[in-house]
């Protein structure tokens, strides 16, 4: 068996970022039969419900309020299998299988879904959910490195690979260059690397070009550009991935693609983020925003 | 030896302490340190830095400010129920370690000495703990339904998750009809425990004082005054009023020793609030000048001569009856003081000082050592400000040393060189000074001794000094190996 990887999604809220990540990763384990735990970080538990075919019904967290610690769960109580083929037992397609675990967290606006997320992670590693006969343990982050509890997928011992799902919108790049900026700060004490941003189209004008240059600029590769297709949703109308309610579509093709991609990637950098002028002149460079003169910062629109 | 070479023999002192430190932290600490003389020009008392963050890495001997509301001024409320809101630590580690007495049944109409706490889990960083705060609040009232109040003291992680508390609160007030006191002294805020000082201070103002349902009933007499921050450490607060009242004078509120909750809600009814603690209770007294007209003494009641002074500067506030009676009372009491020096004095006499302790201490106490012919030669607050290093100019008797937020390092060099004969600090330093063959008095909480408040205080003063110093054991501290 090859050694273990953990590698972690990032990415801009709304990005769909969860979509990407589990297509991706049920394309790994369809086609290439990986073995792989996803751990969703997220309160809202939504980073497995297409591999499950239901939204993750038990949390880590909330599990552990119930029991009264988290000290009191077991592993077989937070780690569940994946439904029909992802399941380790069914080996129809491929020896590949997902185990799927969901921190959880609390409701918005109370309490510290940051602390759960790093309760969670000190869970599974110490109950040994990594132990287990796995290609890959992928976490599945919420939006931005807010705090430290979201950064803590990317400290020391944890994930090694970053990508970072992005589009050619101006947020979604602003917050992909803020993800490079907190792996940066973990890279030196952990070596962690970012491992390539991943375009999920918004077809958007000039998005390709765009998203490679952005790429570059950062000091690393655009693993994939992912098209848009309404595919997508209706497997996910369907609470499937792609790759499982149709694996002959060109999608799911592009999801295979992008998962031989990162099985087979050796491109691992220390990203070098650009600093907020820069990426405002890549942005202008690209046609995206007119270019602004200095007094008409703050200005309204004249009527 | 003339005080100017003292003064640059202590200066040389603070250099060569401060030759330790790097460039950054000796640039910091050298504002804190000083000396300064009873006469002439403005001196350290003046320009002594304070009330600034502690330089990271040293051994600070400051609280936090949770310490400086719940420990300090809600905490001896004695008729309510003081939550500390939080994981189980702080409540547990700084439980009726501070010697508040008081008087009452633990447990049915008082609490001081009993831990209340929320004992945060894991599950309640991650969810909140508004609902447990609750249930706790509902669990106190159904388990000690004579209480007269709730307090929530936060410790760090309720501010770090932003818990609403003051919902909380305001929610449970509302339901109960009883007073429900929600207090946001988290303990990273500030630079110490004074910030949780001002802190309490505040929620007194905002949510015990416009109570106004004591104060319809309450009928007045010319003499009525209130004792503002005596904790009772040890009893002090008692042997304070005893005096007050024999003045001819009416005590109708200690705060917060012995106090209950009515006694808080009426002290804007005094003539005049008596503040003995300036740095944890100013915020206050200035505010029931304000909002009530109340005005405000200092006053210091460590040792015959400072409590004489004292005494008649409160009777000066009042009529010539109440003045013949003061002067009665200091008569008979100096009788029994007089006896004291007589007896301990000779055994004290010349013997130096050197203090370092919290809020009034470190210049109030000046007095009381220098009634027994003892000479202070350094003092410093641990979270002193400005106005309390003005105010330590007039007690000064001789050149001292002062020295703001100093630590274990600077305190154990300044006594290697200046080597008095007693460190008088905290639970902190006693070890470290008994170890050195030093005596050494515990001035946080009388060393398990007290009261100290009042002439009947000094007497117990006096005979812990004389035990401290004068004990046979410091004859035996020389090790064996060690020639003569």
């Amino acid at each position: 068996m090859a050694e273990l990887r953990q590698i972690a999604f990032y990415g801009k809220g709304g990005i769909g970022k969860s979509t990407t990540s589990q297509n991706t990763l049920a394309a790994m384990a369809h086609y290439f039969g990986k073995k792989i735990l996803i751990v969703g970080c997220d309160p809202k538990a939504d980073s497995t419900r297409l591999i499950l075919h239901e939204k993750a019904q038990c949390t880590i967290m909330q599990l552990a309020s119930e029991a009264g610690t988290v000290e009191d769960l077991e592993l077989e109580d937070v780690c569940k299998p994946g439904a029909a083929e992802f399941d380790p037992d069914n080996t129809d397609i491929t020896e590949g299988f997902i185990m799927c675990a969901e921190s959880g967290g609390p409701e918005p606006g109370v309490g510290c879904a940051g602390r759960g997320v790093i309760t969670a992670i000190n869970f599974l590693e110490e109950e040994g959910a990594y132990d287990q006969d796995l290609d890959f343990v992928s976490y599945d982050v919420l939006g931005d490195v807010v705090c430290g509890g979201f950064a803590m997928p990317i400290r020391e011992g944890k994930a090694q690979e970053i990508y970072i799902v992005m589009s050619g919108e101006m947020m979604a790049m602003y917050a992909a260059n803020n993800i490079s900026k907190g792996i940066l700060k973990y890279a030196n004490t952990g070596g962690v690397r970012l491992a390539g941003l991943i375009c999920n189209a918004r077809m958007t004008d000039r998005e390709y070009d765009l998203a490679k240059h952005l790429a570059e600029q950062i000091g690393t590769q655009l693993i994939h550009f992912v098209p848009r297709s309404n595919h997508v949703q209706r497997a996910e109308l369907r609470r499937m991935t792609v790759v499982e309610f149709a694996d002959k579509t060109d999608q799911a093709f592009e999801y295979k693609e992008l998962a031989r991609k990162i099985i087979d990637n050796d491109l691992k950098v220390i990203p070098k983020p650009l600093e907020m002028d820069d990426l405002e002149a890549l942005l202008m460079e690209f046609g995206l925003e007119e270019e602004v003169e200095a007094d008409a910062i703050g200005k309204k629109a004249s009527a | 030896m003339t005080t100017e070479t003292l003064l640059s023999q202590h200066e040389a002192v603070i250099a060569e302490v401060l030759e330790a430190y790097p460039e950054k932290a000796k640039k910091s600490r050298e504002k804190h340190l000083g000396v300064d003389t009873p006469e002439g020009v403005k001196g350290a008392c003046d320009a002594t830095k304070s009330n600034k963050q502690t330089v990271p890495g040293v051994m600070s001997q400051r609280g936090c400010a949770y310490a400086g509301s719940k420990g300090v001024v809600w905490g001896p409320i004695k008729d309510m129920i003081h939550i500390s809101h939080g994981p189980i630590g702080c409540g547990q580690y700084s439980r009726a370690g501070r010697r508040n007495y008081y008087i009452g049944t633990t447990g049915v109409d008082t609490y001081v000495t009993m831990n209340f706490s929320t004992d945060y889990n894991e599950k309640d960083i991650v969810f909140g703990g508004d609902k447990k705060l609750k249930a706790a609040l509902a669990e106190i009232d159904a388990l000690f339904p004579l209480n007269n109040g709730i307090s929530i003291q936060s410790e760090c992680p309720i501010g770090l998750i932003g818990d609403d508390i003051q919902a909380v609160a305001k929610g449970y007030k509302k339901e109960s009809g009883k007073p429900t006191v929600a207090v946001s002294c988290e303990g990273f805020r500030g630079v110490s425990q004074s910030l949780g000082h001002h802190i309490a201070n505040d929620m007194i103002r905002d949510e015990v004082l416009p109570d106004n349902s004591y104060k319809k009933d309450f009928e007045s007499t010319p003499y009525d005054v209130a004792i503002i921050g005596d904790y009772n450490i040890g009893g002090d607060a008692w042997s304070s009023r005893i005096l007050l009242e024999e003045m001819g004078l009416r005590v109708i509120a200690q705060w917060s020793g012995d106090a209950t909750y009515k006694e808080l809600t009426i002290a804007p009814k005094a003539k005049i609030n008596l503040l003995h603690c300036y740095r944890s209770m100013n915020y206050v007294v200035r505010h029931m000048e304000q909002e009530f007209g109340v005005p405000w003494m200092e006053y210091n009641f460590f040792g015959p001569s400072k409590t004489t002074e004292s005494l008649r500067k409160i009777a000066a506030f009042f009529d010539e009856s109440i003045q013949a009676k003061t002067e009665a009372v200091i008569a008979k009491y100096t009788a029994m003081t007089d006896a004291v020096v007589a007896k301990y004095r000779p055994k004290l006499e010349g013997k130096t000082v050197m203090l370092y302790v919290g809020g009034l201490r470190p210049r109030h106490v000046i007095g009381a050592y220098e009634d027994l012919g003892m000479k202070i030669i350094g003092t410093g607050y641990e979270f002193g400000h400005g106005d309390d290093y003005k105010r330590t100019k007039d007690e000064l008797n001789s050149t001292t040393l002062i020295y703001d937020d100093t630590n274990e390092y600077e305190l154990e060099q300044f006594v290697k060189r200046l080597k008095p004969d007693l460190v008088a600090s905290g639970v902190k330093e006693k070890y470290v000074f008994q170890k050195m063959g030093l005596p050494f008095r515990q001035m946080h909480s009388w060393d398990y001794s007290g009261p100290y408040h009042g002439y009947d205080a000094f007497a117990i003063f006096a005979k812990d000094m004389d035990l401290a110093l004068n004990s046979p054991v410091w004859a035996h501290t020389k090790a064996p190996w060690e020639s003569n």
